[in-house]
């Protein structure tokens, strides 16, 4: 019976068993009703030694198509970096994985003073006055956002853009669906952004929110500043959501452009794509807003001696305290994920969050000539893109993506699922990990006809 | 004082914004093979400002050190209740970080990732089976949100049948995010006093039950540590008036192979994958929160589900889905590691995780009764809740918590649950042997001594730490959430 994640021998058992003052285990768990007790075994499969337990993950592990296995240009809200090696090896240390929430802040003041300075890096890449420790991704961040501005302006209206991520569009329903909110989507126009007609024509006095993508999921680049604008004169907050945070090394910040809500995913920051997560939500506020902010934060402070230390704050906010009052029920953060995002930004910095971005900028605008080019492509949408951008392909998508697939090419994402009348069209992601003979291998499959 | 983890080092570590040096660069990047482009002027900015300029070896010895003042499982014993912080098996972190799982895309054509499909379909049965809901969804990142999507789920059922429910019912021991999930879903929140002995009756229920109550929300075995005995009968009185019963299964770890809350008569639980499958807590996440439900609810789920076909496995959206709480599927890395975790387990194992678990907590109850306050005398599961009440000196939970720290242990869980005033709740949890538990509770024993005879021990401590007691009452007043550049 014995396992090696379980240490007591036999004789612990008897000797415990003693001490407690009962003749069995199963005396302990006298009190289940014989009614509701399980009296047979759990059918599962046998329990596996360590060495069959590897075999049967790589077996499984050995079914999936990979960034490694494949050339792949897919992005739609997850990004295929490099992963420095130092990211894995400090976030592997077990000091940082396996600690739980720092509710004891003298023992816990790595994860503490680490997730402060991320909280400082995401206000520097945001242009923010505030960030939280981190939320559960970008979608789920979005959707506090709207909930936050809701309470903010005590207003029930919210826009959204269509052309931010569908999953975001779908996790802010979902959040808003027992409430009493009035959800409106705001098309794009020609530019692949934003109507600016459309936007005037649904914004009123009752929005509490405007929700946009920077770049939005067609990786276009919003006119922050004027959806700005546009929300501030009816008294809406702005919330601006970042699927791709690798382009705020090279954009404007949301904060100068006049943000007030900034969210977004930080799976781009040394997370790896793990088939969709674990990843990161952040999560960014003006000063103002501070108090109606979910999530948890972790502020600076002294001990008796003065010496500088890190605990977590303002959590009256929080669910533990107000139960049922409580500014959301959100009750922890992705501290690892944070922990990631803040070495691999640590290592980068101010220069390599800069030249990474214009990499990725310029590999995309590369891929996006050469595919332009071929005939029958075109692309539909003539505003300004960051790394990923919609191309128009001759005849339905899915039959050339099989194709290319054939090929060990990961040819894009194709657009007709999440939006209607977008049979033709693909999203293409293309990233520092993208050689040019890489690229060139995609515009060469593409031209061997549809 | 000669105890676990005490002496050592202490290296000093600045922030690593003033670490920061101009010209310093801890990254590569090829040399770029394409045109450099450009974006029109009025889009970009000049740089990130503020951020820091650090070498490779600038960064690993920031974070090796702050390493150093953390504590986690592999530290030492982490008793803290409620959050069942086992030991976090090492393959586990090998199987995800499998390039076949960490490098695959989320966007990759389901033809093209069967082998992640089928292992999440295979964690939905083996869930299904541990627990006894027939149907799962692993889409939530945390319990929490699996305890919002649970209630999601509730609600939708209700309005399918055009019915208007307005009330859920709480009982006083809950988790604080309990009222707060009900309270997202748009529900009035009624709590409900447990009994002398700690545990809900059946009367109590009864007497507040009507039909308006959408759900009650139960926790069991409870955060006192009680199995709920009536709960059969609980769930046949709300059930009488066309109510649903969650249950908070943070507490899965001590019914593993014992009993199943699907067969007690619940309708929703959400599972902490973290807590009872063993993958580990990262300083606050990443958890994962699958939502199980019984048949009828199944249609509601959250999207996505994983469903095996003819063609092979493909993820779907439930019929009535109450819609996907995230973006993609779940937090997949995660699910590897509790599947690897069952698979190494087996049935037996399982059964013996619930078997020595509630025994080791059961040892340190047996251990501590004389000298400590057990307010609630019911046969303990995996946790017992103690109180400060026969603490001296003038010492409490808190002092308490941070003496323990000098003798090298991460206290418990301090003033939870609420109805217990100066609650200490320890959960040993199964991986931790006779002599751990033992060293504890002789550190437990001499901390009541030390407050009877010398309580400054107590509420001076921790003293053996890089740091002492911080300042939150300041943190609070001034909040500095971010480092800025001072002149």
């Amino acid at each position: 019976m014995s396992h090696p994640y379980i240490p007591h021998t036999d004789e612990d058992v008897r000797q415990m068993l003693s001490t407690v003052g009962v003749p069995t285990v199963d005396a302990l768990f006298e009190e289940i009703p014989g009614e509701v007790r399980l009296r047979r075994s759990l059918e599962l499969p046998a329990p596996l030694a360590e060495s069959d337990l590897l075999r049967d993950m790589k077996r499984l592990a050995g079914k999936n198509a990979t960034v490694e296995s494949h050339v792949s240009f897919l992005g739609g809200g997850a990004y295929n970096h490099f992963l420095p090696a130092v990211v894995d090896y400090l976030v592997s240390r077990s000091e940082f994985t396996t600690a739980y929430t720092p509710y004891q802040p003298e023992i816990s003041q790595g994860t503490l003073q680490a997730i402060f300075e991320f909280q400082t890096m995401i206000c520097q890449l945001t242009g923010m006055d505030v960030a939280n420790a981190s939320m559960y991704d970008g979608a789920s961040a979005c959707a506090e956002a709207v909930l936050m501005a809701m309470r903010a302006t005590r207003r029930r209206r919210v826009l959204m853009c269509q052309s931010l991520h569908p999953h975001y569009r779908e996790t802010v329903r979902t959040y808003c669906q027992c409430l009493d909110v009035d959800l409106v989507e705001v098309p794009w126009d020609e530019t692949g952004k934003t109507s600016s007609q459309a936007l005037h024509d649904l914004l009123d006095g009752e929005t509490a929110a405007l929700v946009t993508g920077y770049p939005n999921f067609f990786g276009v680049i919003e006119d922050v500043a004027g959806l700005a604008g546009a929300a501030h004169a009816v008294g809406a907050r702005l919330v601006v959501a970042v699927q791709e945070p690798v382009a705020l090394g090279l954009l404007k910040s949301p904060g100068e452009l006049g943000a007030d809500l900034v969210v977004g995913e930080g799976q781009s920051f040394g997370i790896p794509l793990s088939f969709g997560g674990p990843s990161l939500g952040f999560f960014a506020c003006r000063q103002q807003d501070l108090r109606s902010m979910p999530g948890r934060l972790v502020g600076e402070t002294v001990d008796a001696q003065g010496r500088r230390g890190y605990v977590l704050t303002l959590s009256t906010r929080e669910q533990h305290i107000r139960r049922e009052k409580a500014t959301s029920n959100i009750c922890s953060n992705q501290g690892l994920c944070a922990l990631t995002a803040t070495i691999w930004l640590a290592l980068l910095g101010k220069k390599g969050i800069r030249e990474l971005a214009c990499h990725n900028l310029s590999k995309a605008a590369y891929a996006r000539r050469q595919l332009a080019a071929l005939p029958g492509f075109s692309l539909p949408f003539t505003g300004p893109v960051f790394n990923e951008f919609v191309v128009k392909v001759p005849g339905k998508t899915q039959s050339l993506l099989d194709r290319l697939a054939g090929q060990d090419i990961l040819g894009g994402i194709a657009l007709a699922p999440w939006y209607e009348g977008m049979d033709d069209c693909l999203l293409v992601c293309v990233t520092e990990q993208n050689s040019r003979a890489q690229i060139d291998a995609l515009v060469a499959a593409l031209a061997g006809g549809a | 004082m000669e105890s676990l983890g005490t002496t050592g080092l202490v290296l000093n570590e600045k922030l690593l914004f003033e670490h920061s040096d101009p010209g310093r660069q801890g990254y590569t990047l090829p040399a770029l093979d394409v045109e450099e482009a450009t974006l029109p002027a009025g889009l970009t900015r000049d740089e990130v400002g503020g951020m820091p300029e650090l070498s490779e070896v600038d960064v690993v010895r920031h974070f090796t050190r702050l390493s150093t003042w953390n504590y986690g499982v592999d530290s030492g014993f982490y008793p803290l209740g409620s959050c069942t912080m086992k030991y976090n098996p090492k393959v586990n972190e090998v199987a995800a970080r499998l390039p076949g799982f960490a490098a695959t895309h989320p966007h990759t054509p389901a033809a093209l990732c069967q082998g992640a499909l089928e292992l999440m379909y295979e964690l939905q049965q083996a869930l299904a089976e541990i627990s006894g809901f027939p149907a799962l969804s692993l889409q939530p990142a945390a319990g929490a949100q699996g305890e919002f999507a649970g209630m999601l789920v509730i609600r939708a059922w209700h309005e399918s049948r055009g019915e208007k429910r307005h009330r859920v019912l709480i009982p006083d021991t809950a988790h604080g995010t309990n009222p707060a999930s009900a309270a997202l879903c748009g529900y009035e929140v009624s709590p409900v006093a447990s009994g002398a002995d700690g545990r809900l009756s059946a009367a109590a229920v009864a007497e507040q039950m009507s039909e308006d109550v959408a759900a009650l929300m139960v926790t069991n075995p409870n955060t006192l540590g009680l199995f709920e005995s009536d709960i059969a009968e609980i769930c046949r009185i709300v059930h009488a008036k066309g109510g649903l019963v969650y249950c908070d299964g943070a507490n899965l770890n001590a019914l593993l192979g014992m009993a199943r809350p699907g067969d007690m008569g619940i309708d929703v639980m959400h599972f902490n994958l973290h807590k009872t499958f063993a993958t580990p807590h990262g300083g606050g996440g990443p958890g994962a929160g699958p939502v199980g439900v019984c048949a009828k609810l199944a249609p509601f789920l959250p999207a996505p589900v994983v469903d095996k076909k003819a063609e092979g496995f493909v993820l779907k959206d439930p019929d009535h889905s109450v819609g996907r709480v995230k973006a993609f599927h779940g937090h997949f890395g995660v699910l590897v590691k509790a599947y690897a975790y069952i698979r190494s387990m087996g049935a037996d194992g399982l059964q013996r995780v619930a078997h020595m678990a509630v025994l080791n907590a059961n040892y340190v109850r047996a251990r501590l009764q004389e000298v400590y306050h057990l307010p609630y005398r019911g046969r303990s599961l995996h946790e017992v809740v103690f109180s400060d009440k026969n603490l001296e000196g003038g010492c409490h939970t808190l002092d308490l918590a941070k003496r323990l720290i000098d003798y090298g242990y991460h206290p418990p869980t301090i003033y939870f649950p609420l109805v217990v005033k100066g609650a200490i709740m320890i959960e040993p949890t199964e991986t931790e042997s006779l002599e751990t538990l033992d060293e504890f509770c002789e550190a437990m024993l001499a901390i009541a001594r030390e407050a009877r005879e010398n309580p400054a021990l107590l509420t001076a401590a921790p003293g053996r730490t890089r740091i002492g007691r911080l300042d939150e009452t300041t943190a609070a007043r001034r909040p500095k959430l971010k480092w800025e550049k001072s002149d």
